[in-house]
């Protein structure tokens, strides 16, 4: 799992760690790894939890965190991606640099480490790779478009990861998390239908089980998105939101 | 840190659990509990079960810290018990986690949805007050980030000081963010429970010390409106977690929660259907009570025991339950006095109440026993009274100060979780270790950037 410290990932890691999945959490922060990895162990998991370093930002690390995941673990079934990077619109709008850094980590850098990991899983006989996009990448917005760019690609990305190789055992879920309060929305005014992350956590695991390859949580975004989805431009230049 | 600055966090109203009062807060709910720099104030604040004003900003738009997502196990000792947790984990989490595998909290208040930092900070008690102590008494170690933002770790053993000011000192000495507690051991998650209908104050209090001889748990129910000889009626209530032997093989169930959809209307709780209603769940209990007595013992043996839940939580089944006490919200009024004073004292505070016709649900009655080395800690050795007081304006906060009056001739003190209004005046004679309390604050935080409402109100901070 990439991102299992905080928000939705901590929640999903505590599922999976209460039912008695083996984890490896892979993220930057050693230390705050290691504090996430005593909180699932302590939770009661059966299984067993470990830790390793993977930095979104350094995409030559993917092969030996992956690697390092194969080792703790036999060899890794799934691959869970909840981490992103987020930053407000004016923020991106004015900081060319900071724009370019999050297109990187929420496009590029999770696509290269999906692709490798679904690779590496086709090689010997399947598995999962869920990664968690974006409802903002269903519909563009003037108020968020540069972070839901980002998030469409990605889900570009897995629609056609999930078509490659389903074929070859690889199920693949994409995740579109509504407004959902944690603390990377935290400060944000909230909108109607947002989720707590247990919930969503619930949500997923359920997705990840049966390789539902598009599940939004919470689940009534499908039918919100669908809406706005269906808005035609005109409309979407006049709505301020 | 990027979660306090990036987010540019909007205002929103903050207040206790009795809804009054009410300030504008900028909330940060972090995940890392850290402090932002440049000695902004702060008020570290945990799921808000307070009553009064003990985690409202104190003044407007001032940095409220909400702890609850720092909720991470860091270690637990499956042998002893021993368990270090981030200060924003609830007791509902470790009852959720820990109980099924035979631990419980050593004490807990009427509510599970509090944090472990808050229990810290408030020194809670609960019905085992007069046997364990309070919440205080089980905790091994402290990390805390004080006013300069750093990190010092204390204890029972290791800065004393800093450890008796931080228990009960309403996280005004630092921002707790690490806590260390002793679990105790249980046989099983269900309850064995006795209550008995006692007709007036005195039975009351005798059979609380009765009782207290051979039970972890007890507590009474009080009919607060009933007056002359039936003063203080109410429950007797006792407890033990059941034996293996006793109980059921399966965990209880969880029930749904319920959830009040708005506010009640005030006229609900206006004396006469409080009367109404409180008479009603005495006679309900005196009936149940005199039905199991008469029924044949032998066959039927002792009572069915109940879930934990029902006989710690009762409330906690009913989300947002204190939107029954309408738009204008309520006071919860705690306070203790001592076994001297005795039953005069609980008299009088019973008789001001019902004389006031102030309406209030059930009042709580429980003995408690010898007072904590922490300064600010409330229990002490005598009888703590709680009744909830519908927010009515200045009438509501002049008869806490009439109160107020009582137990400080009784030498007692009120619980400054509950507390909303009593006056700094008025809260320094009843607390004596205040000055030494004071200087340990001082020192570690001379410029009192942990502040809040309270602290404003109580110790004469600037807002």
């Amino acid at each position: 799992m990439v991102g299992a410290t905080r928000g939705m990932g901590r929640a999903l890691a505590r599922l999976m760690a209460e039912r008695g999945d083996a984890l490896v959490l892979l993220g930057r922060d050693a230390a705050d790894l290691e504090a996430s990895a005593r909180d699932l162990a302590a939770r009661g998991a059966r299984g067993f939890v470990a830790t390793a370093r993977l930095d979104l930002a350094e995409p030559a690390g993917f092969a030996s965190a992956l690697d390092a995941a194969d080792r703790a673990l036999g060899a890794f079934d799934t691959l869970v991606v909840t981490a992103a990077d987020s930053a407000q619109q004016e923020t991106l709008a004015r900081d060319p640099a900071r724009l370019g850094r999050l297109l990187d980590v929420n496009f590029t850098a999770t696509a290269v480490l999906c692709q490798q990991a679904a690779e590496r899983l086709a090689g010997r006989g399947g598995g999962a790779v869920c990664a968690f996009s974006s409802v903002a990448g269903d519909r563009a917005r003037r108020s968020n478009y540069l972070y839901g760019a980002s998030k469409a690609g990605l889900s570009a990305f897995l629609e056609g990861l999930h078509l490659a190789y389903a074929d070859r055992g690889v199920r693949v879920i994409c995740v579109r998390p509504g407004f959902v309060k944690t603390a990377m929305t935290a400060g944000l005014p909230v909108p109607p239908f947002a989720g707590e992350p247990d919930a969503v956590a619930w949500v997923v695991l359920r997705a990840i089980d049966r390789g539902t390859p598009v599940v939004y949580a919470p689940p009534i975004w499908r039918w919100v998105m669908l809406a706005i989805r269906l808005l035609p431009r005109a409309v979407m230049r006049r709505v301020r939101f | 840190m990027a979660d306090l600055e990036s987010a540019g966090l909007s205002l929103e109203p903050v207040a206790g659990w009795g809804r009054h009062p009410i300030e504008q807060g900028a909330v940060a709910r972090p995940e890392r509990l850290l402090l932002p720099p440049g000695g902004r104030p702060v008020l570290p604040r945990g799921l808000g079960r307070s009553y009064g004003d003990a985690a409202v900003p104190a003044a407007p738009g001032a940095l409220v810290l909400e702890t609850a997502r720092a909720d991470r196990v860091l270690a637990f000792d499956r042998e002893r018990g021993t368990l270090t947790c981030e200060a924003g984990l609830s007791l509902a989490e470790i009852l959720r986690v820990f109980l099924p595998r035979g631990w419980f909290p050593p004490v807990t208040p009427g509510t599970k949805f509090v944090t472990v930092g808050g229990c810290v900070a408030c020194d809670v008690h609960g019905k085992n007050h007069h046997r364990d102590g309070s919440f205080g008494r089980f905790v091994d170690h402290l990390v805390l980030r004080i006013a300069d933002g750093s990190v010092v770790e204390c204890g029972p053993t290791r800065e004393r000081e800093l450890f008796l000011a931080t228990v009960g000192g309403m996280g005004l000495t630092g921002l707790i963010t690490e806590v260390t507690l002793r679990l105790q051991p249980v046989d099983s998650a269900w309850m064995v429970v006795e209550s008995e209908p006692v007709p007036g104050l005195g039975a009351m209090l005798d059979g609380l010390r009765d009782a207290g001889k051979d039970w972890p748990y007890t507590v009474g129910w009080i009919d607060c409106l009933a007056r002359g000889a039936a003063l203080g009626r109410g429950i007797l209530m006792r407890g033990r977690h059941a034996s293996r032997t006793e109980a059921p093989a399966v965990p209880p169930r969880e029930p749904r929660r319920l959830e009040v959809p708005l506010d009640a209307p005030e006229w609900l709780l206006s004396p006469i259907p409080m009367r109404g209603f409180n008479a009603a769940y005495y006679w309900k209990h005196a009936w149940w009570s005199h039905a199991r007595r008469s029924r044949a013992r032998p066959t039927r043996g002792p009572a069915q025991p109940v879930p934990c839940r029902s006989f710690f939580y009762p409330l906690d089944a009913i989300g947002g339950w204190n939107r029954l006490y309408g738009r204008r919200g309520f006071l919860q009024y705690q306070c203790v006095v001592p076994r001297a004073a005795g039953p005069p004292a609980v008299a009088e505070l019973l008789e001001r109440v019902v004389e006031a016709g102030t309406a209030s649900f059930l009042a709580v009655i429980k003995d408690c026993g010898p007072e904590s080395d922490a300064y600010l800690s409330f229990p002490l050795e005598g009888t703590t009274l709680a009744l909830d007081l519908p927010y009515r304006g200045l009438r509501t906060e002049a008869l806490v100060h009439e109160l107020n009056a009582t137990v400080i001739a009784a030498g007692g003190r009120v619980y400054l979780a509950k507390d909303a209004v009593t006056r700094a005046q008025d809260f320094a004679l009843m607390v004596p270790r205040l000055a030494e309390w004071r200087k340990v604050r001082d020192r570690w935080d001379p410029e009192h950037r942990f502040r809040s409402a309270q602290s404003v109100r109580v110790l004469g901070d600037t807002p």
